[in-house]
């Protein structure tokens, strides 16, 4: 138990650094990646073209996020699998 | 950490093809080998890349007041070294970039050095050397992951600095610029990512222990000081 411990502590400080952050700043928690393109647009001046744009994209936010949630749900179900089928194997009922 | 389709000009998207394509390459040999003569480690490989699958897709918010997302690719290499994380990690990053516009095909060959391969061989040369170094498994792995984890976006930010140096000060200036957005703000997220794999790896000893054996991250008795000190 002492390990779980320690990690939800982490986490709990990472999510009341967030709390605090996000209340007491006006930060807009884009991605970094976004920014990144910023960066890029002030080292060329503006200039820099794209030589190639994504062949799809989610239409809207809430496409993007059902497709980040099923990317996480698809893995969850794996790990939830194995690790149960691992453990009931283990001590046969 | 992904650099965005179209983002990276010639001849550099190029040359991170031809970089990460012959790693690929041995990654999907190594998987073959162990699908033939390992079979019982199948289970093991899905949950590897399925971790993979989950921690690169939850974008969290840090510091900086922007958000990023850990790459889980340290569960991996520590499993089964880098070539395989490599081809774990091309299937996470070709998801995205065909599913989520998140990277893309052009930039997928410096996607796949900064997450598939930079990340994981930092993170199982640590996990050596930690391990030769006698320390304690649980540290080992968390340095591993986060420093593996961290590497990646510190690799990222060397892709789009060569690629796009500054007038003034030069690939330098530049790195110091994308490092700001993408190294700092991984920091926390690093953290967390270490934190969450020790987990996962007190879980795998807990159900099925002789696989690390099998795979040489534990040694016997490493493995019984492990279940000594738990217990």
């Amino acid at each position: 138990m002492k390990l779980e411990i320690i990690v939800a502590v982490i986490i709990l400080v990472f999510t009341a650094q967030f709390l605090y952050m996000s209340s007491t700043t006006d930060s807009e928690y884009g991605g970094a990646d976004g920014e990144a393109e910023g960066v890029i647009d002030e080292l060329t001046g503006g200039t820099y073209e794209p030589i190639a744009d994504p062949i799809w994209e989610p239409p809207s936010g809430e496409i993007e996020s059902l497709l980040f949630s099923l990317q996480a749900a698809i893995g969850a179900l794996v790990i939830g699998y194995f690790f149960g089928y691992y453990k009931g194997k283990k001590q046969p009922m | 950490m992904h650099v965005m389709e179209g983002f990276l000009p010639g001849p550099w998207w190029q040359i991170w093809f031809a970089i990460s394509l012959p790693v690929i390459i041995y990654g999907i040999y190594k998987l073959n080998e162990l699908i033939k003569d390992k079979r019982d480690l199948l289970p093991l490989l899905a949950v590897a890349g399925a971790y993979i699958f989950i921690l690169s897709s939850l974008k969290l918010p840090s510091v900086t007041g922007s958000c990023s997302h850990p790459t889980g690719t340290g569960l991996a290499a520590i499993l089964f070294g880098p070539a395989i994380s490599a081809v774990l990690g091309l299937i996470v990053l070709l998801y995205q970039a065909l599913f989520l516009a998140h990277g893309g095909l052009t930039t997928l060959g410096a996607n796949v050095f900064s997450m598939g391969i930079a990340g994981p061989v930092i993170a199982f040369i640590i996990y050596k050397a930690c391990t030769k170094a006698g320390l304690n498994f649980y540290i080992a792995v968390f340095l591993a992951c986060a420093l593996g984890d961290l590497a990646t976006y510190v690799v990222t930010s060397i892709e789009l600095a060569l690629a796009f140096p500054a007038q003034i000060g030069g690939v330098l200036t530049s790195f110091k610029a994308f490092a700001t957005i993408f190294a700092l703000t991984q920091v926390p997220l690093a953290i967390i990512e270490g934190a969450i794999t020790v987990l996962i790896f007190k879980y795998v000893i807990q159900v099925k222990s002789d696989v690390l054996i099998k795979l040489n991250v534990l040694s016997e008795t490493g493995l019984r000081k492990i279940k000594e000190m738990t217990t």
